[in-house]
Parts: structure tokens; sequence; C-alpha cells
């Protein structure tokens, strides 16, 4: 599943578990390795081991078995403050009691460096941000967003060569955090930081990483550039998880190289591509992202499996279409189209034919 | 709507003034807010407020001086205080009129207790003074009969002294007698002193008038028909030795003239020595000059000598000066009920601090246990708990038994941890811990412990992430329980009371002392009151220093 350690590896979870009560696994069997300057984000539902993945990272857990190593170091018994990891919470933890160059001036302090260098960095971090100006104020006195840009700041100043973020866009409202996941992944990559990021918004995980490791029961269930895990769902959690996805479920009929033909539950037979179907008669779930499915008769490959669909709602949403569909047997199956003035406007009760390219439908695991 | 150009006020809905109408809104929600607090206000008033006003202005009050002796006040302010002689004749006449009257009224011995918080002796001699004073009146009652036995009967003096014009004289001694006792003294006399007496016997028609109040309302008698008190011979001897007396009664012819005549004429049986001499025969303190400054430095009706006391200074003759070193004791008790406070609070915080740490960090089910644990010197009764601690500390208790076993302290040399300020200061630490350890743990409730974590990912070591950044998050914490703590201690009493000994108590034990053993509730008021201010000043500084607004409780 996820890319073995390899020679120029940074960061490198080998064969990591976690438990807190000695009887159930949080983290089953983790393997992960980052290259330097990497951004990838481990996403998933909350409860899916995610966050105490990066706790052990941080130092704040301790693995139950396994190695984690940094830079080819084993870092298991290096207590978090020798870690040098830059760290950004969900809540900020900017210290309420310390101006904003306080706050900064923090790590560099304990770090024992000279008050001139220690200004010059802070009022570099600070414009980095642009919170040039608020170096003499408390943190209660800024925003949200600005609070934000604060951590970003305090977690950048004494220059970790790895930044850990923990859902630290989750409090701000839709607007603000659009501009903060753009504003992150600039600065992760003008300065060519590392970044480990945690997040239960796949939104968030798609547009801003260079990998995203998707979690789910303790374990990495796909670990991707954003495009293949939208495009190419190793499994069905993945497929459901990210996007929009229809799914229908099915047995196997046929096997033939890059596609099969999949019989579903109420007899009508589709063209999918097997992912993870082994043998001919394996169950499986099939799943087709809604802005794949076509309903124009001419845009189909010649001999094309099609499907009786009956329209149940049309949904204006302005720069699209969304349809739901009654489609063997599934109320709940979703088209999108676009918004273009030769896009025809379904209406409510009418019956269509819908099909798709084979490629497009994967059939998952059941 | 287009009132953007109107430039009157802004109107309500109905068209009167917006403001009025807020106004009235709000009125009425401020009311129903003080309807509500109401019951408890009045309860807190009538209760505690009012009870506690009146006690501390006992502090200052002194009437019961000039009540009871007003002539000899008033006489005693010519009298230079700090001559080294007492007063001459006048003032001694005064006093025998005073006197005798509080000691009919049983009031000579209050004074007397008064005047003895400042003077050791004077209340026995008030006490001994006012039981005498009778026979001094007979030595002039005695012979006077003899002269005319006229002098006994009541109607002659009831004819010779009533009469009209005196209604002035009878109403001022009508208040003296109700400052004296407090009231209750109005009503028909059926006596009214004749202006002709006053002019020409003004002891004697003063003193017959007291005594008329006295039995007509008092005693519920006749005036006509009762014989005159003591004391009313007494003040015809007072008047007949003044030579002008002597001339008028000579031109005199109304009621009585003849005995009066009779009685200059013989002035030779009356007794030889004045009220001065007659004082002195009675107890030899009455000449010492150090009772009478005490006297007129306690005549005025407010004094700020409990204070001065309070403080180990005391008012006399030259002024302020400091009480004898024997006698200073007030200093001492505050400095060493400040200070043991301060070391109780001290010693709270060290104890609490580590509790409401783990209080705050534990899980919470394990956290409820510890919090009953804490909580449970709550539930059981003060006095318990310190009579706990009497068994423990003593030199045969449970801590030296277990130090002896172990070897660490010799049989010899078992500590002495009770009826000293080590027992105090261990038993009201206990005691007080819980009032440390709640606010400490409420405020460390709310530190997230996100940001010890920041702090430790930011390259701190524990200790510095928990000094530089969880301490002064948990400083409200203890500023709130040591605000608490401390005041609750500068005024405990029960436990130093019971383990305190001698070198244990605390200021509030010797208010208890003077409000129930010595009585003397004005001294008590003075250094409750002293208390008072300290607490407050101290709360004053504290608000100064680290500002009532980090003060935090919870939340």
């Amino acid at each position: 599943m996820a890319d073995g350690a390899s020679n120029d590896a940074f960061v490198e979870f080998e064969r990591v578990q976690k438990s807190y009560d000695g009887e159930t696994l949080v983290v089953k069997d983790l393997n992960l390795s980052m290259p330097r300057g990497e951004f990838l984000t481990m996403l998933g539902p909350s409860g899916s081991g995610k966050t105490t993945c990066l706790m052990m990272l941080a130092g704040f857990e301790t693995a139950t078995h396994g190695d984690i190593r940094l830079g080819g170091m084993s870092i298991n018994d290096i207590p978090p403050h020798k870690r040098g990891i830059g760290m950004v919470f969900q809540n900020y933890a900017l210290f309420p009691h310390m101006t904003i160059a306080e706050n900064l001036s923090f790590p560099l302090e304990v770090r024992g460096m000279g008050k001139s260098e220690r200004e010059e960095k802070i009022k570099r971090a600070l414009d980095m941000v642009e919170m040039g100006n608020f170096g003499g104020r408390r943190p209660a006195q800024l925003s949200g967003g600005q609070q934000q840009r604060v951590a970003l700041a305090r977690a950048l100043v004494f220059e970790p060569e790895l930044v850990l973020m923990d859902e630290p866009l989750g409090a701000l409202d839709k607007q603000l955090r659009e501009k903060m996941q753009f504003e992150i992944t600039h600065l992760a990559h003008n300065l060519g930081i590392t970044t480990v990021y945690v997040t239960h918004d796949q939104t968030e995980a798609l547009t801003m990483s260079d990998r995203v490791a998707v979690f789910d029961d303790g374990r990495i269930q796909q670990l991707a550039p954003p495009d293949q895990l939208y495009e190419s769902p190793e499994n069905s959690f993945v497929a459901q998880f990210i996007g929009e996805n229809n799914t229908l479920e099915g047995t196997v009929k046929e096997l033939k190289g890059e596609t099969c033909i999949v019989e579903l539950d109420d007899g009508e037979i589709i063209d999918a591509k097997p992912v993870n179907v082994d043998k001919v008669g394996d169950r499986t779930q099939v799943s087709i992202r809604p802005e794949r499915v076509e309903y124009n008769q001419d845009r189909l490959q010649e001999g094309a499996h099609t499907l009786d669909a009956e329209v149940l709602e049309f949904i204006y949403m302005g720069d699209i279409f969304r349809t739901r569909l009654r489609v063997a047997g599934n109320d709940e199956f979703i088209i999108k189209t676009r918004n273009a003035p030769d896009q025809q406007r379904l209406q409510p009760g009418e019956k269509i034919k819908i099909g798709w390219l084979a490629e497009d439908c994967r059939a998952l695991d059941a | 709507m287009s009132d953007s150009t109107d430039t009157g006020p802004v109107l309500a809905a109905d068209g009167s003034p917006l403001k009025q109408s807020l106004a009235r809104a709000l009125r009425r929600e401020k009311m129903r807010a003080l309807a509500l607090i109401a019951p408890l206000l009045l309860f807190v008033v009538l209760t505690f407020i009012i009870p506690i006003l009146s006690m501390l202005f006992r502090s200052v009050e002194n009437q019961i001086v000039s009540d009871t002796m007003p002539g000899t006040v008033a006489a005693i302010q010519d009298w230079e205080a700090g001559t080294g002689e007492a007063p001459d004749e006048l003032v001694f006449q005064h006093l025998f009129i005073d006197l005798f009257n509080a000691s009919e009224a049983k009031e000579h011995t209050k004074l007397g207790t008064r005047l003895n918080y400042e003077q050791t002796g004077l209340s026995s001699l008030f006490r001994t003074s006012g039981r005498r004073l009778d026979d001094i009146g007979e030595t002039y009652q005695d012979p006077l009969e003899e002269i005319d036995p006229a002098f006994e009967e009541a109607d002659f003096w009831y004819s010779m002294m009533n009469g009209e014009g005196g209604e002035g004289l009878l109403e001022e001694r009508r208040d003296m007698w109700n400052a004296q006792i407090g009231g209750g003294m109005d009503g028909d006399v059926g006596f009214v002193p004749s202006s002709a007496m006053i002019d020409m016997l003004p002891w004697t028609t003063t003193a017959y008038t007291d005594w008329a109040i006295w039995a007509a309302i008092e005693d519920e008698d006749v005036v006509a028909e009762e014989e005159p008190w003591e004391a009313v011979y007494g003040a015809l001897g007072m008047d007949l030795r003044n030579p002008e007396t002597a001339a008028a009664i000579a031109a005199y012819d109304g009621p009585g003239a003849e005995q009066l005549q009779a009685a200059v004429a013989n002035m030779d049986q009356l007794p030889q020595i004045g009220f001065r001499e007659a004082f002195a025969e009675m107890d030899e303190d009455w000449l010492d000059p150090e009772v009478w400054d005490t006297i007129a430095v306690y005549s005025p009706r407010f004094t700020s000598g409990y204070f001065l006391t309070a403080v180990d200074l005391k008012l006399s003759a030259e002024g302020v000066t400091a009480q004898p070193e024997d006698r200073q004791l007030y200093i001492k008790l505050f400095n060493r009920t400040l200070f043991m406070s301060l070391v109780i609070t001290g010693s709270c915080i060290l104890l609490g601090y580590p509790v409401a740490w783990l209080l705050a960090n534990l899980p919470l089910r394990t956290a409820n246990v510890l919090m009953i644990l804490v909580l449970l010197p709550f539930w059981t009764s003060l006095l318990v708990r310190t009579s706990a601690w009497k068994v423990l500390l003593q030199q045969q208790g449970v801590i030296n038994e277990i130090l002896v076993w172990l070897g660490f302290v010799d049989d010899a040399n078992r500590l002495i941890l009770m009826n000293n300020q080590t027992g105090t200061i261990i038993a009201m630490t206990h005691i007080l811990l819980p009032f440390m350890i709640l606010p400490l743990y409420s405020v460390m409730k709310t530190i997230d412990p996100s940001y010890l974590r920041a702090a430790k990912s930011l390259g701190a070591t524990n200790f510095v992430a928990f000094w530089r950044v969880y301490f002064p998050q948990s400083v409200p914490g203890i500023g709130a329980g040591s605000i608490l703590v401390f005041i609750l201690s500068i005024g405990y009493y029960i436990t130093p009371e019971i383990v305190g000994g001698t070198d244990g108590v605390f200021i509030s034990n010797r208010i208890a002392y003077h409000i129930s053993s010595s009585l003397n509730w004005g001294l008590a008021a003075a250094l409750g009151s002293i208390l008072l201010v300290v607490v407050l000043v101290l709360y004053w500084l504290y608000d100064r220093i680290v500002g009532i607004d980090n003060v935090k409780l919870g939340g």
C-alpha cells in the first residue's frame, strides 16, 4: 500500500503501531515515507488514527511498536523539545499571556539566541505572514485568521525542517479557509519545508498536498497524489471518502484484462475497470463519479452497456446542474452536468438511458 | 423612512421620545431585578449590616461617662488635668449628686467597668463608693432632723419645693435620667420645682427634682407623700455652706422658712468637712489625680481611646502616649496574625498547587474521586477536624508516637507541635487547603493542555514550558486562592483557640475574649474595625499589584 522506505526519505514510519488501552490498536501497522520538501496530508474521518500519527511524530505520544525516523535517525526516544519540529495546533495554542512578538520570541529564547538576532527573525517571520504591525498585540486582540497566521509564523520562526499542522484551518470560515490554504501551500513550497498536514476536509487535502494519505481504521488506505486519489481510488472507502461518488453493487461476471462485466443486483449488466476484484463471482462495489456519467448516447462508446434511469430531482446550482436519478434500485444516484448553453435540463419523471466509459467505472472491493 | 432629515429627537412607535420609552423599559427591568434580590437584601441589611455597623460604632462611642455623670463632666472642664492635684470641692459636690443618682439607678457599676478598662481599680472604687453615698447623705440628714423634726416630713419638703416656673429644670433632669437609664422616664411627676427655690437652694432643688422624678415614675409613688432620699439632705448641706444662701434664707418667708433659718443657726451641728474630704475619707483614691485624669480624658461623648488601646497607645492627660511595656499586646498580635496568615497562605499554595494540577490533568473519573477527597474536609465539622488535630499533634499524640517508633525522634525530645504557632499553622493549612485547591483547579481546568505541547514543540524543556507558559496562566488561580485563604485565616478563631495555646492565637481570639469575657465591646469593636481596614487595604494593594480582574474562581 504505502511506499517502502527509501534512502532519501526524510520522515519514515516503519511498522508503527499504537494502542492506548492495550486492547485495541488505534494505529495498525503504519508504513510511510516522505522525501524532503514534500507537503503530505493525512486525511481521514475522526478516529482514523491520523492525529495519533501526528502526535507520535511530534513526540507527544510514543509508538507502541515500530520505528519513526527523521532524517535517517530514529526519534522514538527523543523528547519533543529536542526534535526541532514546528507545529501548528488546531486552536493555535498561542500563549495568551504573551504578546505576538513574545510568542515568536519564545522558541528562539529557549534556544539561547541573542536579542538582536531574535528581533530580526521575528520581524522576518511576521512579515512573511503579513503580520508585521501586530507584534505588540495580545493573541486575544487578533481575529481567527490573524491568530492562524501568527501560529504559522511561530512554528516557522525557528526554521524547522519539518512542520506539523493539526487541522489548523478548522476554526476559520469558508472564505478565509480557502485563502489560508493557498497561502500555506505557497509558504511551504517557497521555503522548501517538509510539511505534514492533518485534516478531515478532503477539499483541503486535495488542493494543498503533494500527496495525500487517506486514513481509515488505523491504516493508510491509499497514499497518492490528489489527482490519482480522486480518479483512481484503490478501494471503496477511498472512493466514498474523496469527492462525490455513485455506488452500485453487483457481482463480477466476466474478467478480461483492463475491463470486466459486472452484473448488478437487479440483473443489469455494466462495464467497469477491475481495480481490486480478483476473479469472476466476486462481490463488488462499482464506483462512478457523478461528472463522468453520460446520458447523451452520442458520446458513449460503441457497444457500451447502458442503464435505464428515472429522473427524480433536478437541482440548479449555478455552474452545474445536479440531477438525482433512480438507477438499478438506487435512489441516490447523482449526475453532474456543466451549465453549458446547449445543455439539456432534465425534468423529474423523465426516463433516460445513462452510460459511461469503462475506465471511469471502477470495480472495487465490496 | 424619511426621518434622516428630522433634527428632533428620535420617536418611538407611539410618538413618545425614544430615550424616554427606553428608560421606561429599562426601569421596569431594574425594578424586577431589585424585587428578586429584595428579600435577601433586606435580610442582609437587617441581620448583618446594621448589627455590624452598630457594633463598629461602639469602637468610638463613649456616652456612658457624660450620661452617668453629666454635672461632674461639666464641672471638670475647668479643672486642669495633669497638675498632680485632685479637683476642688465643686467637682466633688457634682460627683456626689451624679453618683448618688447613678447608684440609685444601679448605673454606677457600669461606669466603673467602663473606666476600669482605662485604669485598673476604678471599678471597685465606683462600686464601693456608690454603696456608701447614703452614709454621706445621712451625716447631713440626721443633724437636720435633730434641728427640726419637720425635715423628716414629706409634706414639709413638698410644700417647700413645689411651686411654679421650674419646668425647665424638671425637663432638664428628666433628660438626665433618660440618658442615664436609656429612656422610660416620661410621664407626670406631680411636682414642679419652684423658681424661688431654684434661685435660693439650687443644689437642693436639683437633688429634690431628681428624687421626685425617680419616685414618681420609677417607684410609682406620690411625691408629696414620700420623704426624699439622702442626697437631698447632702445637697441642702451644700447650699447652706454657701454664705450668700444664708443671707437669702434670712430674707425668705415662704414655706419652710422657719426650719431653714433654724438650720442656718445650727450650722455647727452639720458636718464640718466638705464633700472632697468626705469622699477622701470614704476612699483615698478619690484624691488620686490619676483617677481624675482618666475621668477627664474619657469624659467626651466620643473617644479615640479604644482605637489607641488597640494599637498599644493610650490617651492620657499628656496626650497620646505609648502603653507601658507590659501592657503592649495588640501590635504584636496583629503582626503575628498577619505573619501566620502569610505562612498559612504560602503553605497552602505549596501543597495545593500540585494537587490542583493533578486534578485538572487526570481523567475525569479519577479526578472526581480525588475531588471528593479534597472536599471531604468541607463535609466534616470544623470543630471535629480541629479536635482531631489536637489528638494528632500532642506530645503523646499519633505523630509523635510514630516518629518515636520510627526512631526519628528521641522519646525524651518529643516534638512540641501544639499550643504554639506550629500547631496553628499545621491545622489551619489543612483546614483552608480546599479554599486554595478549588480556585486553582477551576483555573487550571481552563488552561488547554495544547499550550504545554506547543511550548515543548517550540523547544522548551518540561520545566521551561511549565514555568513560562503554564504557571503564568495559573497565577489568577493562585491569586484567588491566596485572597480567600489569607482573608479567611486573618480572622480565624476556632482553630487557633483550640491548638494555638498562647503563642499561636490570632487577633480574633483576643476580640472574642473582649466580647465574651472582659465585656470590653468597645475595644473589641476597635480591634475588629482595624482588622477590617487591614483586609481592605491588603485587598486594595492586591488589586493594584495583581489586578482583581485577574482573579478567577472558575470559567
